[in-house]
């Protein structure tokens, strides 16, 4: 039995949509066990949404995530419309499952491309975030924001999707499509890729069962949990579309089904598309009078897993309580079993798999020794040790390393 | 509206602790159910009838504290909350995490946000604000106002 040694990863880093601690207690080069801690961001949001009318709501929610900024406006919507019994019209259907779906495309890409970071593989970072910029300048063209969109509202959207638009937006999306295709293959054939990546921080079926998680980490170990299929919303029931999901609940699966995932996005948003032009044009919103005494439940289908969202009302113009679950909630909680028995270069990757974005490895404060508070290793020396693994892989494969 | 076989099942094993069932859509169902019967209403839902817990929603109202249960059946898209009706002055309640993982951080938080107690749970320490933070000062509750609303 070696000396313990506790690396601490975060709480700070700007890559990271939440600030947490994970305490890594390692064993020579095998993690042993993980600790986190949480709440170094807590803002409220609970309790500060029971003092703003619905209206003001879909602000403050937005601004939960940063990178899925419209999951939490759609499911607090799905949830608001549950209790007031409202049904947007088609027209607003469609321009929500559009924006939801860029949203993804864009996270996934964002995902990729840190994931391809702290392999110490910069090419894929590169290329992903290349590819993501055209998905933003949409978003900006749709809705005047890269991100915080502030579409939604209760009983339907704020903006409309031009027709004149339209061309313009399929035109992105067949180049991207494109690109997509020539970024799957590069990612799913090449050999180092593999060896980082396959059998790595495994979650089972099971171990998704128990740990209740979703998202892209559930549909990787074969559970196909999908809210847009299971529990149909916006225009998900009205287009034809695959949930993609792969049986091997490793960070490479977790890969796949995110790439190929980005795909059926394209393909549900043409079709939204085509639908938009089929609807009369400015028909976004259904009147809402007041919002009755009741609950309301809604779910929305975030890049990373399922938001929900849980909407008491009093009968007044702001929630009596109003809970939200994001999904890493119950995703990071899944890092006890995917990371213990793992070494410390796959760990980062492991951690970064369930898309916490959570790829902070560089901003490691520093490594204490147990017994005597030594400093054995820094930020650096980590992230260091995840891309020297990829370069001695790719010596044995005989590549070089840039 | 037609009873949901879960619906049913859990009337049959909790008999008196089985309160009410409030159907109000095909695709959400609220149980009512006595606080001490969650265990065996958790346990049937999750390894039974295959059931995932999706989180539970504290609220604190004037019939004391409430929680709901969130459980969802995928397959159907179905929502079906556990709903307990705990003690205005000293609520507790069982712990789930000893069955599954995912209602560890909730209970924790809930545990300080609320005030209310989780009987065995593994490891009932403060989640958000470790070391920051007035003891027994419950913030989510209603009496508490913060240094702007007062």
């Amino acid at each position: 039995m070696g000396r313990k040694v506790l690396i601490p990863i975060g709480p700070y880093h700007p890559l990271q949509e939440e600030p947490e601690l994970f305490k890594l207690y390692c064993d020579g080069e095998i993690v042993r066990d993980v600790k986190w801690e949480t709440g170094y961001n807590h803002r409220g949001i609970e309790k500060l949404s029971e003092s703003k009318t619905y209206e003001q709501v879909f602000f403050l929610v937005e601004r939960i995530c940063g990178i899925c900024s419209t999951s939490h406006p759609f499911a607090f919507a799905n949830a608001v419309e549950e209790i007031a019994g409202i049904e947007p019209t088609n027209r607003a259907k469609y321009i929500r499952s559009i924006i939801g779906e860029l949203e993804r495309i864009h996270s996934h890409l964002l995902w990729l491309g840190l994931a391809g970071h702290f392999l110490g593989y910069n090419t894929v970072f590169m290329w992903a975030w290349k590819y993501r910029e055209p998905i933003l300048d949409l978003f900006e063209m749709i809705t005047g924001n890269r991100n915080s969109y502030a579409m939604f509202r209760v009983g339907g959207v704020r903006r409309d999707i031009e027709e004149s638009k339209i061309s313009a937006i399929e035109k992105v999306l067949d180049e991207f499509r494109r690109k997509n295709d020539l970024l799957t293959g590069a990612v799913m054939d090449d050999p180092v890729i593999h060896a980082r990546t396959k059998g790595v921080g495994v979650l089972t079926r099971q171990d998704i069962i128990d740990y209740c998680a979703v998202g892209p980490t559930a549909r990787a170990s074969g559970v196909a949990t999908d809210v847009r299929k299971d529990d149909p919303y916006a225009a998900y029931p009205l287009v034809d579309w695959q949930v993609v999901t792969a049986e091997e609940g490793d960070v490479f699966a977790k890969t796949k089904v995110r790439l190929l995932e980005m795909n059926e996005s394209v393909s549900i948003i043409r079709q939204c598309l085509k639908g938009l032009l089929k609807e009369k044009e400015g028909d976004i919103m259904v009147k809402v009078n007041e919002i009755p005494e009741g609950i309301g439940q809604g779910r929305a289908e975030a890049p990373r897993g399922e938001v929900f969202h849980f909407v008491v009302s009093d009968g007044s113009n702001s929630p009596a309580r109003h809970k939200i679950r994001a999904p890493s909630y119950v995703n990071i909680a899944t890092f006890k079993k995917s990371c213990i028995g793992q070494t410390i270069s796959d760990a980062t990757i492991t951690l970064a798999a369930v898309d916490p974005c959570y790829c902070c490895t560089e901003r490691l404060a520093v490594a204490y020794d147990f017994s005597t508070g030594e400093k054995i290793m820094n930020a650096k020396s980590l992230m260091d040790i995840s891309v020297a693994k990829t370069a001695e892989i790719m010596k044995i494969q005989g590549k070089k390393h840039e | 509206m037609e009873n949901h076989p879960a619906v049913q099942m859990l009337e049959t094993e909790l008999g008196s602790d089985f309160l009410k069932a409030d159907i109000r859509t095909p695709k959400r169902i609220i149980v009512s159910i006595k606080p001490g019967a969650i265990l065996r209403s958790a346990e049937y839902l999750h390894k039974v009838a295959g059931f995932r817990f999706i989180i539970a929603s504290a609220l604190h109202t004037r019939n004391g504290f409430e929680i709901h249960y969130h459980f969802s059946r995928d397959q159907e898209g179905l929502i079906l909350n556990l709903h307990v009706v705990l003690d205005a002055v000293e609520p507790r309640i069982e712990s789930l995490s000893n069955m599954f993982s995912a209602s560890n951080w909730i209970e924790r938080e809930i545990h300080e946000l609320f005030g209310i107690d989780f009987l065995n749970h593994p490891n009932q320490e403060k989640l958000i604000s470790e070391g920051n933070w007035a003891e027994d000062v419950f913030p989510y509750r209603k009496k508490f106002k913060s240094a702007t609303e007062s």
